[in-house]
């Protein structure tokens, strides 16, 4: 399985849990996945329609991905909020 | 409930203030939930004692919560959200919950959101559903969004008749439904888009309505503060009566009634949408009490000078009626007013907050 980290505040709304290992072929299959789980935290990285949101970045394997990126049971997805401001 | 409690929305989190205006015991703030977040608006529901608030992350979006006790642990509401659109993308994509109003049923609760929708709770705050049927008049009507979003802010029940609701838009306008949402028509006549070109005017559904509310005890009776303007309407919201003579100025964006008096509204006046401060530095609420023919500035107590305060749409809620009525507002600048006897007199409630987004009266 894929293991999918993450920052706060979003792991502490995961559980409390920075470090997650999901299955799923898709980048948006296993956040999907990730967001169901209990406690869960649906539409934080993904909106409504599937898509990451504009100020969520996802990165597979240390390269900035988006929804439809294959997953191997290898990777490492990392969620991390856009760096904002000045 | 002993004192007057406050929950106050703002660009930094929500702030529930408690003080009873009665003793003169200050407000305090007695806890300060989502950090960080933009709270756009917070409201008790009455009925249930169940209050919901709506925040968005700058990151990771809009959604709305609800508890049982603000000072505690706050729990994600399912939706509102947009259904899923095709395989191409195409669907709506949730960005702001403007308003939740409880409607006339038990446990129906509507919400206005941007991109306009009303959304409609039946288990008391808990799941939302899309009305589709306004939603594909959106779809359909080409809606243009105002400076602040494309919104739907403000929802008037009928009281007693749960098939009967209005809505306003910016700026699509005022939409009135008589069979419970399934069907829509517009309420635009008498509406006066100055700030469109004169020969761009007639039967353009760039309608920016601020705010508007119903009068409870004659119901066919609504008040609005439009872009520019203030009206009334008589019958139902279908046609407007400009009623701005006698103002500061025809701009501002919230408005409140005494819900025992049919005849009465509130609103604060801002220069105009180029300048959108109190006029002159002078804070001052306005109050009519025959139905817009004359306003009446209530300023005793409220800055007098060197005060340019902005207050937005929904950042003014009351509690009881008639003279006894309180009343609160807040501005961008972090500053939270209060009356206690209907706009006769004002105090400072708090200062140097975040900048206040919504007030309401748990």
């Amino acid at each position: 399985m894929a293991v999918v980290t993450l920052r706060a505040p979003l792991s502490q709304r995961a559980g409390g849990d920075a470090r997650h290992e999901l299955p799923g072929e898709t980048v948006g299959d296993v956040l999907r996945e990730l967001e169901s789980r209990p406690p869960p935290i649906v539409g934080w990285i993904l909106d409504e329609q599937g898509r990451v949101r504009p100020h969520v970045n996802v990165f597979l394997n240390g390269e900035r991905t988006r929804e439809d990126s294959a997953v191997a049971t290898t990777d490492v997805l990392h969620v991390l909020p856009s760096i904002s401001g000045g | 409930m002993a004192t007057t409690e406050l929950l106050v929305g703002t660009k930094k989190g929500l702030f529930v203030l408690r003080g009873d205006p009665a003793t003169g015991m200050p407000f305090e703030i007695a806890t300060r939930a989502f950090p960080g977040d933009v709270v756009e608006f917070a409201m008790r529901d009455r009925r249930t004692g169940r209050y919901f608030a709506s925040h968005t992350s700058g990151f990771y979006g809009p959604r709305l919560m609800y508890t049982d006790d603000p000072t505690g642990e706050w729990t994600q509401a399912t939706g509102p959200v947009f259904p899923e659109g095709g395989s191409d993308g195409s669907g709506a994509t949730l960005e702001r919950i403007w308003v939740i109003t409880p409607g006339e049923s038990d446990g129906v609760l509507y919400s206005g959101v941007a991109p306009a929708a009303l959304f409609v709770s039946t288990d008391g705050g808990e799941t939302w559903q899309l009305n589709e049927s306004l939603w594909k008049e959106h779809e359909a009507g080409d809606w243009q969004p105002g400076a602040g979003g494309l919104a739907l802010h403000s929802i008037c029940p009928w009281p007693g008749d749960p098939l009967r609701l209005a809505v306003g838009v910016s700026a699509a306008g005022v939409w009135l439904t008589d069979d419970g949402g399934q069907t829509w028509r517009t309420g635009y006549e008498g509406l006066v888009p100055e700030y469109m070109p004169e020969e761009d005017r007639d039967g353009t559904n760039v309608l920016c309505v601020h705010n508007m509310h119903r009068a409870p005890t004659r119901p066919d009776r609504l008040f609005m503060q439009f872009h520019g303007n203030v009206y009334r309407s008589d019958d139902e919201g279908s046609s407007w009566n400009e009623i701005r003579a006698g103002l500061a100025s025809g701009f501002g964006f919230p408005l409140l009634i005494d819900p025992s008096d049919p005849d009465s509204a509130f609103v604060i006046p801002l220069v105009a949408d180029t300048d959108r401060v109190t006029p002159d530095g002078h804070v001052r609420v306005y109050e009519t009490r025959d139905a817009g023919a004359t306003w009446t500035p209530r300023g005793t107590g409220l800055p007098g000078a060197e005060a340019y305060l902005t207050v937005l749409r929904q950042a003014f809620g009351s509690s009881g009626e008639g003279r006894g009525m309180g009343l609160y507002f807040g501005a961008t600048s972090g500053d939270v007013f209060g009356s206690p006897d209907a706009g006769a007199t004002w105090f400072s409630v708090h200062e140097r907050l975040a900048p206040v987004t919504s007030v309401r009266v748990a």
